[in-house]
């Protein structure tokens, strides 16, 4: 069949700035993108340059944005491309994104491994070694598996939109991956890695659960919920001398008080202290001005229910804790 | 300035890594040099699992046993001995490193059965233990330090006056600049062949660049007529499904809904050995009792619970490029090629006849596979023998002086690729390819013949006439992928070469190698290994003595 591609196309040593180009190729009924692409490389086009290897979404090689999604061209059939498309529309190609191109769909990968492995990406067992293997209940080992699901992609990375607007944040592959250490029963260092995750710049708050890496993973890591997994995690291990854990847990007391967000209260809890304050003081003046600061908080009617609902929440948590339930 | 290491690592897979840490341990300074960044290996393909015998019921000489039959008696019964008493060791270590493999119910490692073997001795992690023993790997090599030249192709071998291995040139693909590497000893850990054959389970990187190096610097590649065919491939892409499926009980069935295994192993049915499975369903759709150019491949009756489970990954690849559900449907599978027994000959330390040079993994031959390599041990290899080839590699550099090269051979090598870049030329690099793929498929295949293979032969020999007319795509510096093929092509030109020398020579069946003008084992002439050496003229065979220690050879029985 024929499908028609629009390609995203950047060759910084050849050309100033990039460009879309359109191709058409005939490829099989059952073909991916990937396989399309291929074929205009062999048969076409040679400078056209991508990274692929597998074919079968195990290598994480060939990830891209497909019609603006974040994806593997080659776990995306031509079909389901073009599902969409308006009749004659070419399927759009472009690099994954938060990355910088090195060359067309081949984008630069040292600052996603770098920050894989400031994670420090690998087993801390403390315990004494044991004479064989570790003995542990399969189902920890299943639990873990779930985000050594993850083949490093990028996808999500790609998608994120707090890596947009902070570079350093450390993405959902990277925590996606510290996770699988802290819940591996095998690690020692949980104390460690939480403590570091929470506190430093770009870590485990900087997420703003926008879901899109739960959505375009292809292994179904869901970073997302590992974030807020290790989230919870740190901040029950006492690591709460952060900004996150201080906004999430002035976000909950507001509510819980007047059954609505209390935004002036919420910004002035979540920094540290009076000269932190200090700092965020012009933006707060700004906010103001803009009316976004409203002075006086008025509690929503049936407040004192939205009180009992975090009572009754809060009293299930314990008895679930006490039974070991996770 | 001139880079130099102790120990150079060529390849990032589960060999390369298992050999470049095994190497740092024994006090080298060691780096890897990879063409794809650690985590794309093709390692990552494996699905069914490795094995080991860890049971109390188990032993490891039932694991070598069976290795040796399995191999058709073609393997080197010493390293097979190695590898079946250092794999649990292996197994366990790699569980420490932190590979999540399935328990059982009190906790500890649990197995699965596979084909070939007399025991349940694969472990295994879902159904991507490759990549799941990969990416742990990839952990410890972070944790390591040891440096990794990724994105770096590796393009030529350099020795030293005497003739010794003593560095290599290889560039990088992103920015084009070329490097030369010194190293005391090399270690060739590039994998697999598989893209010599079109289609194949293998990954488009599989293009076997260090056997081809070794081979062109002279050191011999043995049986590489030795190719397995898998029994279940996907007919749109070649893609495999894992032998895990019929592990758990999945059947083989022919168009009249026969259990074909039952007339040619009836006890093992659809566990038999992978040529023996291959080489019956061939039969089947050969004579017609094919569907549609294939087999079916029946699990329905494990329930959708049990596939979910152990096999979420195959009833995806099913669902994708097959368009059946494996819960509700059977799927129609062929035999399709999927790896390399023969390649670059070495003891069983790694080294190979060149001073300074040592492989391991699939590019290797010890030779513990022979004819035929059993499910799962493959796996196995990689670690036990890269550890042990990364350990030889650095005491071998620990007593050497590193050799000094002229610095212009890095010169002459950016020259050589510029040169390639910019010659003139009408041939394309993909049709070639192509031609050679589909001429392995068809004439190198299950089942061979001379006259077949003549054809084969001296098509291959017109295709790298042609390759000095291939002109390349892109002519830029910057990620020049279009050059990378060609080398891949030129590479695998002179490989397909020696399959079919290999084939050509071997007058008999024996493993995966079927000869229908010689259709039996002949022990007294072939019981012998081929060795393939690189000429100007081609590739010219010559063989050498298998080793026995205690299992002397009897006939196959499934
Ligand atoms: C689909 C599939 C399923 C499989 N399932 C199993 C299984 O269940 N059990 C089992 O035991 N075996 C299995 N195998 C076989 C097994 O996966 C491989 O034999 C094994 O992983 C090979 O590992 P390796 O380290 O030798 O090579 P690879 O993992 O292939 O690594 C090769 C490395 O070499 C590098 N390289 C290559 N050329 C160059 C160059 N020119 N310059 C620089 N670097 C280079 C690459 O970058 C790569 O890092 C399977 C194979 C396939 C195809
Ligand atoms: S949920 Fe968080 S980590 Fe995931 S994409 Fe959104 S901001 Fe990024
Ligand atoms: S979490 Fe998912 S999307 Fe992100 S790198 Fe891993 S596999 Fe890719
Ligand atoms: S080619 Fe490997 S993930 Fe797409």
């Amino acid at each position: 069949m024929e499908v028609k591609l629009s390609v995203q196309r950047c060759h910084p040593d050849a050309r100033p700035a990039s460009w879309w180009q359109d191709y058409t190729v005939d490829v099989p009924e059952h073909a991916t993108v990937l396989d399309a692409l291929l074929a205009v490389r062999d048969d076409q086009d040679e400078t056209l340059t991508l990274r692929c290897s597998c074919r079968s979404h195990i290598c994480g090689s060939c990830t891209m944005r497909i019609n603006g999604r974040s994806t593997l061209g080659c776990k995306t059939k031509l079909d389901a491309a073009r599902a969409r498309l308006r009749e004659g529309e070419p399927i759009r190609i472009q690099p994954a994104g938060n990355m910088a191109v090195i060359k067309d769909l081949a984008v630069n990968l040292e600052g996603f491994f770098d920050k894989v492995k400031a994670v420090t990406p690998y087993l801390q067992p403390t315990g004494p070694e044991p004479e064989r293997e570790y003995i542990v209940p399969n189902e920890a080992m299943l639990t873990v598996r779930e985000a050594m699901a993850c083949i490093l992609c990028g996808a999500c990375v790609s998608a994120c939109n707090s890596l947009e607007a902070e570079p350093r944040f450390l993405g959902p592959a990277a925590l996606a991956k510290a996770w699988r250490f802290t819940e591996d029963p095998r690690d020692g260092r949980d104390a460690e890695r939480l403590e570091f995750l929470s506190s430093v710049p770009g870590g485990i708050w900087d997420c703003t659960h926008c879901f899109a890496c739960v959505e375009v993973c292809p292994k179904d890591v869901r970073p997302m919920e590992r974030i807020l997994e290790l989230r919870r995690r740190s901040m029950e291990a006492g690591f709460t001398d952060n900004n996150g854990s201080r906004h999430s847990q002035a976000f909950l007391d507001t509510i819980s008080r007047s059954g609505r967000l209390d935004e002036t209260r919420v910004a002035m809890r979540s920094v540290r202290g009076p000269s932190e304050l200090l700092e965020w003081t012009p933006v707060g003046v700004k906010s103001f001005l803009r009316g976004k600061v409203p002075l006086r908080h008025k509690p929503i009617p049936g407040a004192l229910r939205v009180k009992a609902i975090f009572a009754a929440a809060e009293a299930q948590g314990r008895r679930d804790s006490k039974r070991g339930a996770r | 300035m001139a880079l130099s290491h102790d120990v150079l690592v060529v390849g990032a897979g589960l060999a390369g890594m298992r050999a470049a840490l095994a190497a740092q341990a024994a006090g080298a300074d060691v780096a890897i040099v990879t063409k794809v960044y650690p985590v794309r290996s093709h390692s990552n393909a494996a699905q069914g699992g490795i094995n080991a015998a860890l049971n109390p019921e188990d032993s490891w000489e039932s694991h070598a046993y069976d290795t040796v039959k399995g191999s058709d008696y073609l393997g080197d019964q010493d390293a097979i001995e190695i590898l079946a008493r250092e794999a649990p060791g292996a197994i366990v270590e790699l569980e420490r490193m932190g590979v999540v493999f399935n328990r059982d119910e009190h906790g500890r490692l649990g197995s699965r059965n596979f084909g070939g073997a007399s025991h349940a001795r694969t472990y295994f992690v879902g159904d991507f233990t490759g990549q799941a023993i990969l990416h742990v790997l990839y952990e410890q090599l972070v944790k390591s330090g040891i440096r990794t030249y990724n994105e770096h192709f590796c393009s030529q071998l350099l020795a030293d006056g005497g003739g010794a291995v003593a560095g290599v040139t290889a560039f990088d693909m992103r920015s084009g600049e070329v490097l030369q590497i010194g190293a005391r000893a090399v270690v060739l850990c590039t994998g697999g062949i598989g893209r010599v054959f079109e289609p194949s389970t293998n990954a488009l990187i599989c293009t076997g660049d260090g056997s081809a190096l070794a081979y062109r610097a002279g050191a011999p590649l043995m049986d590489m007529e030795m190719v397995q065919f898998h029994p279940t491939t996907l007919k749109s892409n070649g893609a495999l499904i894992s032998e895990s499926a019929r592990g758990e009980g999945g059947y083989l069935l022919n168009s009249e809904g026969e259990r074909f295994m039952k007339k040619t192993a009836p006890n093992a049915m659809e566990l038999a050995s992978r040529d023996v499975v291959s080489r019956a369903a061939q039969i089947e759709i050969n004579e017609g009792r094919g569907v549609d150019g294939c087999v079916l491949l029946d699990v329905r009756h494990l329930g959708a619970a049990k596939i979910m489970e152990r096999l979420p990954q195959i009833r995806e690849l099913g669902l994708e490029f097959a368009g059946a559900d494996m819960i509700t449907d059977p799927v129609p599978v062929l035999p399709g090629m999927h790896y390399q027994m023969g390649g670059i000959r070495t003891d069983v330390h790694g080294a190979t006849p060149i001073a300074g040079l040592y492989a391991a993994g699939e590019c290797a031959c010890v030779s513990v596979h022979g004819g035929n390599r059993l499910g799962a041990n493959s796996l196995l290899e990689t670690v036990v023998f890269g550890r042990r080839a990364g350990a030889a590699a650095a005491e071998f550099a620990s007593g050497r002086k590193a050799a000094s090269l002229p610095e212009s051979l890095r010169d002459d090598e950016e020259r050589r690729l510029r040169t390639l870049v910019e010659r003139p030329g009408t041939e394309r690099t993909a049709a070639l390819r192509l031609e050679m793929g589909t001429t392995m498929t068809r004439q190198v295949g299950v089942f061979r013949d001379e006259p077949t293979l003549r054809d084969a032969e001296r098509k291959l020999a017109l295709l790298r006439e042609r390759f000095a007319g291939v002109s390349i795509g892109d002519k830029g510096r910057l990620f020049n992928q279009a050059l990378v093929a060609a080398l891949e092509l030129d590479f695998m030109l002179d490989l397909a070469r020696t399959v079919v020398a290999g084939a050509i020579a071997r007058t008999e069946s024996r493993g995966a190698h079927t000869r229908v003008d010689h259709p039996r084992r002949n022990d007294a002439e072939w019981l012998r290994h081929t060795l393939c050496h690189h000429t100007p003229d081609g590739p010219v065979v010559s063989t050498a003595p298998v080793t026995i220690t205690q299992w002397e050879p009897t006939e196959r029985k499934y």
